[in-house]
This record gives C-alpha cells, sequence and structure tokens, in this order.
C-alpha cells in the first residue's frame, strides 16, 4: 500500500506545484476573510474564544475549497479508472489524498497564521498552537477526504461537500477553538486544555476507521 | 487450449435499462476477440465488465481463470484496458504520467523509457499532455495499457485518433502480432473481424451474433448495423 499512496501523493503533489490551481486559491480567501474579519470587527485585536473562533472558521472555510477540488482531476481525467486498474489496495488512495489535503492545510496555514497575528492578534500566538493546528487539520483533512470523494462522484459537488462536510466537522471546531482560546490570550492563558485535544485525538481517530471502512464502497460502480 | 474469457449470461443493468442481456461467449488464449454493433450496443459496458471497473449484475464471467467480480482484484495487473479517456492527467508530461503508472503496476522505470521509445514519443516524453495532440496522447494510452505487460488486452477504439504512422508504431504493442490475448470494439466491421478469431455482436445489450471470424460475411455484419 505505502507504494501506490506514495505514487497518488506525489503525482499529486507534483500536479498541485506545477498548476497551483488550489492552495493559492485557498490562501487568498483564507487571508481575504481575515482582512473581512478585521474590518467587520472594527477592533485593533481580539483574543480567547473570539480569535480561536474566526481563526478556525477561516481555516474551514478555506479547507472546503481543497476538499471540493481534491478528487477533479481523477474524476474528470480518469484517474480512478487508472488507480482501479492496478493490483493495489485501495485504501491507498485514502491515504494520499488525506495526506496531500493535510499537507495543503499546513501551507495555507503557513500563510493564514502570521496574517491573522498581523491583523488580529495583540501578542503573537503561541507556538503550542501548532499542535492543536495539527489535530484540527487531520480531522479535517479525513472527514473532507471522504467527503470529497462522495461529493465528486454527484454532479452537485460544490453544494454537496459544504453541506455534507461542515456539520460532520463541528466537533472538530469545537473541541479545536476550545483548545487554542488559552493559546491566544483566552482564559487560562497558557494552558493547553488537555481535555479538548484528546477530544480531538479522540475525533480523528474515529473518523480515520470509518474512512478506512468505508472508502472502498465509494469507489465501487 | 486454456480459455482467458468465458462468459455465460452476463447481464449489466444502469437502472431502468439493460445495458448488457444474457452475454455468453468464449474466447482462447492468445486469441483475439472482435466487438463489433452499433452506438449503445454494450461494447464499452462489456469491456469495462471484464476490465473489473463495473460489476456484472446476472451471469457468470471469468477472466484468466478467475471469477469476476470476487477475484476480480488477482486479475487487475495481468489486464491492459484502452478505453475511450486515455487514463492521463492533462497536467503531467507524458514521462510523469506512465512513470505514475508504472509505480501503481510495481514496473520499473526503465521500461517507461522502453515503451516511450517504442511509440515514438521519447522525444516529447517531457512535455505536458495538454501540449500534446489527441494521436499523440493516443500513442501514450497505448503505452500505459502495456507498461506492466499484460496477458489480455481490452481495446475499446485502440487507433482512432491514429494517423497511419501512429498505427504501424503501437501495432506490435497492441496488434495481433504482440501475441496477448485482446478483446476489440471497433467500428470498422471489415477490418476488425480479418484479424479476429471469435466475433461477438451486440445489438440492443444482446449478443445477436457469436461466431469464429472466418465464418461471418458481410451479411451478418450488415445484419447488425441494420
Amino acid at each position: 500500500m505505502t507504494r501506490a499512496a506514495l505514487a497518488v501523493l506525489r503525482k499529486d503533489l507534483r500536479a498541485e506545484l506545477r498548476t497551483g490551481e488550489t492552495v493559492p486559491a485557498m490562501c487568498l480567501f483564507a487571508v481575504t476573510t481575515l482582512v473581512v474579519f478585521h474590518f467587520a470587527f472594527n477592533r485593533e485585536s481580539v483574543e480567547g474564544d473570539l480569535a480561536a473562533g474566526i481563526l478556525w472558521v477561516t481555516v474551514l472555510f478555506a479547507a472546503v475549497l481543497g476538499i471540493n477540488r481534491l478528487f477533479v482531476a481523477e474524476r474528470e481525467q480518469g484517474g480512478f479508472d487508472g488507480f482501479l486498474l492496478a493490483p493495489v489496495d485501495r485504501t491507498a488512495m485514502l491515504v494520499a489524498k488525506v495526506v496531500a489535503l493535510l499537507a495543503f492545510l499546513v501551507a495555507v496555514e503557513l500563510v493564514t497564521v502570521p496574517a491573522f497575528a498581523l491583523l488580529l492578534l495583540e501578542p503573537a500566538p503561541d507556538p503550542r498552537l501548532i499542535a492543536v493546528l495539527a489535530l484540527g487539520d487531520l480531522g479535517i483533512a479525513v472527514v473532507g477526504t471522504l467527503t470529497s470523494a462522495l461529493a465528486v462522484q454527484t454532479r452537485a459537488r460544490d453544494l454537496i461537500v459544504p453541506i455534507v462536510t461542515l456539520p460532520l466537522l463541528l466537533p472538530v471546531i469545537i473541541a479545536a477553538a476550545s483548545a487554542a482560546s488559552p493559546l491566544l490570550g483566552g482564559a487560562g492563558a497558557g494552558s493547553v486544555p488537555m481535555k479538548w485535544m484528546a477530544v480531538l485525538g479522540l475525533y480523528d481517530l474515529i473518523f480515520g476507521l470509518i474512512a478506512y471502512a468505508v472508502f472502498d464502497f465509494l469507489l465501487e460502480d | 487450449m486454456a480459455c482467458a474469457i468465458e462468459l455465460e449470461a452476463l447481464s449489466r443493468d444502469y437502472g431502468e435499462r439493460t445495458a448488457l442481456a444474457d452475454v455468453s461467449v468464449a474466447l482462447e488464449e492468445g486469441a483475439t476477440l472482435a466487438v463489433l454493433g452499433p452506438n449503445g450496443a454494450g461494447k464499452t459496458t462489456l469491456l469495462r465488465i471484464l476490465a473489473t471497473l463495473l460489476r456484472p449484475h446476472r451471469g457468470a464471467a471469468r477472466v484468466l481463470g478467475r471469477e469476476l467480480p470476487r477475484e476480480g482484484w488477482t486479475v487487475r495487473g495481468r489486464i491492459g484496458f484502452l478505453g475511450h479517456d486515455p487514463l492521463l492527467y492533462r497536467d503531467l508530461t507524458a514521462r510523469e504520467n506512465l512513470r505514475y503508472h508504472a509505480r501503481l503496476h510495481d514496473v520499473g522505470e526503465q521500461r517507461v523509457d522502453e515503451v516511450l521509445d517504442q511509440v515514438g514519443m521519447a522525444r516529447r516524453a517531457d512535455e505536458a499532455l495538454r501540449l500534446l495532440s489527441r494521436g499523440m496522447v493516443q500513442r501514450l494510452a497505448v503505452c500505459r495499457a502495456v507498461l506492466h505487460d499484460p496477458e489480455l488486452l481490452l481495446l475499446d477504439e485502440p487507433t482512432s485518433h491514429l494517423d497511419p504512422a501512429g498505427i504501424e508504431l503501437v501495432e506490435p504493442l497492441i496488434g495481433r502480432s504482440s501475441g496477448r490475448t485482446r478483446v476489440v470494439v471497433s467500428h470498422d466491421p471489415g477490418g476488425s473481424v480479418a484479424e479476429a478469431d471469435v466475433v461477438l455482436g451486440l445489438k440492443r445489450g444482446r449478443a445477436e451474433l457469436v461466431a469464429e471470424a472466418r465464418s461471418v460475411g458481410e451479411v451478418e455484419l450488415r445484419g447488425l448495423y441494420r
């Protein structure tokens, strides 16, 4: 499975580096959203729950753009058939797509978090925010890959992705925002709430197992 | 000689519509089956079932000695499929596309250079697919289909978009001289019957004609398209 997963991942990253179709759009959307928040709140800075909420809503909506496009080449250029004709475990595509989406999210956050700090944060964010972002991103990547594979089979792909993905990701947003709040100057500043980190970890694990169990069926005719 | 393909009363529906109904045919190893019929007769559906891309709804299908769809995963690496779409990515180069498929099939990268050379595409191998002509893309699709040296070739209009020089280049890879078992869908009845061993004529999903190629004449072929 590793060989096939690496082949798909390499192909996806290469295509994205060449075309720049997804990540730049996600970054631009995220930064624009932060600018809108900046002017809408008409405040120099935000902190705590509000800051965490703004950050995660921005990341989530930017992620929807990436999720929408995750399987488009497979669908429109015969990538599914090409993959299904090979003697490989179909889960390899799930693994590759989750890692690709995760990489896209990390790239977006490398732009978004500094922009967020510049536009809306007074003190710089706590470096431990990286751990919260990593767990939140993993949840978004797993669920996003699953819903993207489901939606790409339909004609209303662009509508199905947000309608299905956003409710499924509500627990991630609640847990990630709660875990990030103290790291952004909120109540109990400085400490990472382990309870919410555990919730994020558990969510990632459960949805990872669900995705592993059902992904094969999504590729069936 | 052993049978490479055995179909018994094979059927497939798309919702209410029956695309294939009770199709039975057998093909020996190394032989060529020409699948003929008017548009919408079920030719592509048949090919996709044999390629394990579609599940049959009724009947039995054995390909290379394995039961479909139950044992489909065991024959995937032994089948080369060339359909309407090239199954290649437009933004990757010819070489990148073939390397991707070589990795999926666990084939060494020197094989990529070998097939590129065979179809006369070595010089254009590092250009993105979207910059190549449809005929060149078809040559690359042929490369993709034979990259893993399959025993069985499933070919849907394999020479479409190819000029005479291109047809000549791909002949050793997918033609009769390749020595592989072949199922060829074609809209050139005369040409495909001439190089086939068995002919399967489909009409509205039903097998109207199943016969040895040498016994099939103009009258039977005309009846198929009427």
